[in-house]
């Protein structure tokens, strides 16, 4: 009986033993890993997102960041958060902002960014940067060219008070868009589609009433 | 199915490496034989590329955590040997999460939710439990490196086909004229499953040739 106690207690040793010690080894590993890939990783996605940028104010040769501080836009440095992107063409003229907006989708986070043009008060491109949506459902938010079409002239022109928006962005059943401020839905991913415009309606009423009224702080900068 | 093969494996006298490593590819193939790990071989060979990426993923892992789990096998008692094993998994899926978005946010992107995944793909826990935890490093090296190539080759054959007959491309290159129409069904999860139906029945038809003659 007492043996028995013993062998016992010296399994449940080796069983802690080597959880801990597996457990310790894998910690160890993965954070070695992390801080090795990390530069790397951080380099790629801030070229990928310069490139969306792109994307998303057509013909726009050079940017600019800004972030939104004490309630006005300055230049950004690398840290600020809150940050948007002007982009100009070749004239040095300025064509519209990018915006990056990101909230709950159907598997995960939704990361996405999106172009405006303060002149039309359009939403004028759309790209998503991160998603897990079902493969072959959820995913067509980046694919389903119908879809995109959505996005490149999307109203989301402001009211007479210019505080808020007139019309808010909502996602309709696909086929049935008849107002410029509507979304067409995806028929196997209404989900997915739904939060694309609930996403671009919350991210929206937050930015285009102080981008608007700041218009011109893009457009002088390069007097300044 | 791969009960049985455990089963012979452990009967058969002492096979060499070259055997554990020829085994994967063809008599204990892990997609056309064991039918293992159906969810990314259906879901991300909708073209060769990333058949190929999640295939050369998995492979990296397996290899990985069949060397920790043989080289560790007399330290895990019996009882917590799956969790540990899932613990060792999970840590190099990590790892090859950060190592493919170190190389390309398209690919990361393309390959998505399905990297992470990996950690269940029973292909790897079945090496684990059935091979690596009571063989050499040696061995349980050759039988990962075997098992991965098979699985690789399996997913590039199935991505392949897909590819060509759905996109009417190889590789991203466009292959056929203009007027080519797409089999679109081919790229869609339906066609998964006729493209993997096809390749059973081929190797079927061999293996049964092979025992007739």
């Amino acid at each position: 009986m007492k043996e028995q106690a013993t062998i016992a207690s010296s399994d449940s040793f080796k069983m802690l033993r080597a959880m801990v010690g597996i457990g310790a080894l894998c910690g160890l590993i993965i954070v070695f890993i992390y801080e090795a890939t990390l530069p790397r990783i951080e380099r790629l996605r801030a070229e990928a997102l310069q490139e969306a940028i792109f994307k998303v104010i057509p013909g726009i040769t050079e940017m600019r960041s800004f972030s939104y501080q004490n309630n006005a836009f300055i230049l950004a440095d690398e840290s600020d958060e809150n940050v948007i992107y002007a982009g100009y063409d070749e004239k040095g003229e300025f064509k519209g902002v990018a915006i990056v907006a990101a909230g709950q989708g159907y598997a995960d986070v939704i990361r996405f960014i999106y172009g405006y043009n303060p002149e039309n008060q359009e939403v004028i491109g759309f790209y998503v940067l991160e998603n897990k949506e079902t493969p072959g459902l959820g995913d067509k938010i980046d694919k389903d060219p119908v879809f995109l079409d959505n996005f490149t002239a999307l109203d989301v022109s402001l009211n007479e008070g210019g505080d808020a928006i007139k019309n808010k962005v909502t996602t309709v059943k696909k086929g049935t868009k008849t107002n410029a401020w509507e979304v067409d839905g995806i028929t196997g991913a209404t989900i997915s589609s739904r939060a694309i415009g609930d996403i671009i309606a919350t991210s929206t009423e937050h930015w285009i009433p102080i981008i608007y009224k700041n218009r011109t702080v893009f457009k002088n900068i390069e007097n300044e | 199915m791969s009960n049985q093969e455990i089963g012979k494996e452990i009967h058969k006298s002492a096979p060499s490496s070259t055997d554990e490593f020829i085994k994967g590819l063809w008599k204990d193939n892990p997609v056309f034989v064991q039918v293992l790990g159906m969810c990314p071989v259906l879901a991300v060979s909708n073209t060769a590329e990333n058949a190929l990426a999640m295939g050369i993923a998995t492979a990296f892992v397996l290899l990985m955590s069949n060397i920790l789990v043989s080289l560790l096998r007399h330290f895990i008692p019996k009882e917590v040997r799956i969790a540990s094993y899932v613990l060792i998994i999970a840590t190099f899926v990590t790892i090859t999460d950060y190592a493919i978005q170190s190389i390309s946010v398209d690919l990361h992107k393309s390959l998505g939710a399905f990297i992470f995944l990996i950690v269940v793909n029973c292909l790897i826990l079945s090496r684990a439990e059935a091979f690596a935890s009571k063989n050499t490093v040696g061995k349980s090296i050759m039988d990962a490196l075997g098992m991965g190539l098979g699985f690789i080759l399996a997913l590039f054959s199935l991505g392949a086909v897909r590819e060509i007959l759905g996109s009417g491309a190889f590789f991203g290159m466009s292959l056929f004229p203009d007027g080519f129409q797409k089999w679109v069904i081919m790229i869609l999860p339906a066609g998964g499953f006729f493209t993997l139906a096809a390749w059973l029945l081929i190797f079927n038809l061999i293996k049964q040739k092979r025992a007739i003659s």
